[in-house]
């Protein structure tokens, strides 16, 4: 059983958020940076897919469509244990508050979706610790479809799921890929502890809610960042 | 009334035989590539692995030109080729900026990339592939510098089943002088540098391929592949893995 970093002995925690394309989890996530950052806690933000070397190849493979399901993941597997290795493990060690805009559980759910097998995917990230906390943001299907499809051109290869042929027409494609990666999620969150948030409520209700549950979960005190130099 | 010309006899020419090779049942070592269909694959997947400075190019060479000229179509496959990441893995290495887990699998993305793309679809053709190294060398690699060997075995369960692997196997003595006879240099990784072996880059040299040796004769309980003498005259192992090669064709 992998245990979280509270229970590895890790001064910092580590709180991911996940959720669909279009479920508001990156605005939440924003807000509670702010709310952490603004009592002067030492707080540290981490993108899924932002490892600066891997993602050049992350690019070139979705824009000429070279990758495949196991490349997919292997190459989404990369650019996580850069980040891990290099930035949250150390920042976790140094007793940081870090939020994860999305964690272990997108790959889980995508490359199983992709037809990747799930114990292949999940042994791959064996060596990350879990989060002390995963937020999921669960808004209705057609919510978060429509906050993605409205004012936006046109959906890329494989965010569409495109290359896994369930339709030619990309906004149908989308449709039925984000399906069945919702699926995966809701069978997952009770075996990660998911802490499921409504995501159909308004931006502020969601978000106070989140920070209730940080706050009772969590000793904030001791996470106060060191005086600025400045004030030395 | 013109006299049809008498037919040439036929020009003699030696006896033009080759051997097709039978159909193989391919396999992965474990979970393998979704969506991939191995009932199709006639060719022939053949792996050289060793050390820089083994001879294992130069036998691949021989190889390559050795089957062309029995008639198999032949294509070499090697690491850090794929057009996925080798430029990325390049600028890493020289860098030297990334972590252990992952460096593992941004190899394991470019072994990936390349099965997919290149291997299979030429076994499909009925291809010969020759590798220049394998997955047997990322692992090796990897072992040495602490990785969980369930945890590898797993990442490369991905991989298909080769119908020939052979591991020149030289000491380091050996490796050490042929490298020098070549480039007069020892190359960084291959030296284990990064592992603060030794500031000595002869001895970190010797001490990293002796671990890589060590840990070849560890994979060796779990993947088959055969142990070639690679101290010996290169034309003596020509005609060697020629010889087991021909075996594994008309198998």
């Amino acid at each position: 059983m992998t245990k979280t970093f509270a229970q590895l002995g890790f001064p910092g925690r580590l709180i991911a958020v996940e959720g669909l394309d279009g479920s508001g989890k990156s605005t939440q996530v924003y807000l509670l940076k702010r709310w952490l950052e603004l009592q002067g806690l030492k707080v540290f933000f981490s993108e899924w897919n932002s490892s600066a070397l891997v993602r050049s190849a992350t690019s070139k493979g979705k824009k000429q469509e070279l990758l495949t399901p196991t490349t997919f993941s292997l190459i989404h597997a990369t650019d996580f244990a850069d980040r891990y290795e290099r930035q949250l493990v150390p920042l976790l060690r140094a007793g940081y508050i870090v939020l994860c805009d999305r964690y272990i559980f997108t790959a889980f759910a995508r490359d199983t979706v992709r037809g990747c097998p799930q114990e292949w995917v999940r042994k791959l990230y064996s060596f990350a610790a879990h989060p002390d906390m995963t937020f999921f943001f669960r808004a209705d299907l057609e919510v978060s479809l429509n906050r993605i499809l409205v004012g936006r051109p046109e959906l890329k290869h494989f965010e569409a799921g495109m290359d896994l042929q369930l339709s030619n027409d990309r906004e149908e494609s989308f449709r039925i890929f984000q399906g069945r990666i919702l699926d995966q999620y809701l069978a997952m969150s009770s075996e990660f502890n998911f802490h499921t948030v409504d995501a159909n409520q308004p931006i502020e209700a969601q978000q106070s809610h989140v920070r209730e549950v940080v706050s009772a979960r969590i000793d904030l005190s001791a996470f106060v960042g060191p005086l600025p130099l400045e004030s030395l | 009334m013109k006299k049809p010309a008498a037919p040439n006899p036929r020009p003699r020419v030696s006896a033009v035989r080759i051997a097709v090779p039978t159909r193989a049942q391919h396999r992965f070592y474990g979970h393998g590539l979704p969506h991939i269909d191995l009932s199709q694959l006639s060719g022939r997947l053949i792996v050289v692995e060793g050390a820089d400075g083994s001879g294992r190019s130069s036998q691949i060479a021989a190889l390559v030109g050795w089957l062309e000229g029995r008639g198999h179509a032949t294509i070499q496959v090697g690491l850090k080729r794929s057009t996925l990441v080798s430029e990325e893995l390049d600028k890493a290495q020289n860098g030297n900026i990334l972590s252990h887990t992952t460096m593992s699998l941004f190899y394991a993305t470019d072994f990936a990339d390349q099965l997919e793309n290149v291997i299979i679809p030429a076994l499909r053709a009925g291809f010969m592939v020759l590798a220049d190294r394998y997955i047997y060398t990322l692992m090796a690699r990897d072992l040495v510098r602490g990785a969980d060997e369930k945890w590898l075995k797993n990442l490369y369960s991905i991989a298909l089943v080769p119908d020939a692997v052979f591991y020149l196997k030289v000491s380091p003595e050996i490796l050490v002088q042929r490298n020098f006879a070549k480039s007069r240099t020892l190359d960084y990784w291959e030296s284990g540098m990064d592992l603060g072996l030794s500031r000595d880059m002869f001895d970190s040299f010797l001490k990293y391929q002796s671990l890589i040796i060590e840990k070849f004769n560890r994979l060796r309980r779990t993947y088959d592949f055969e142990i070639v003498d690679g101290s010996r005259s290169p034309s003596e192992i020509t005609s060697d893995l020629r010889r087991k090669i021909e075996a594994v064709i008309t198998r």
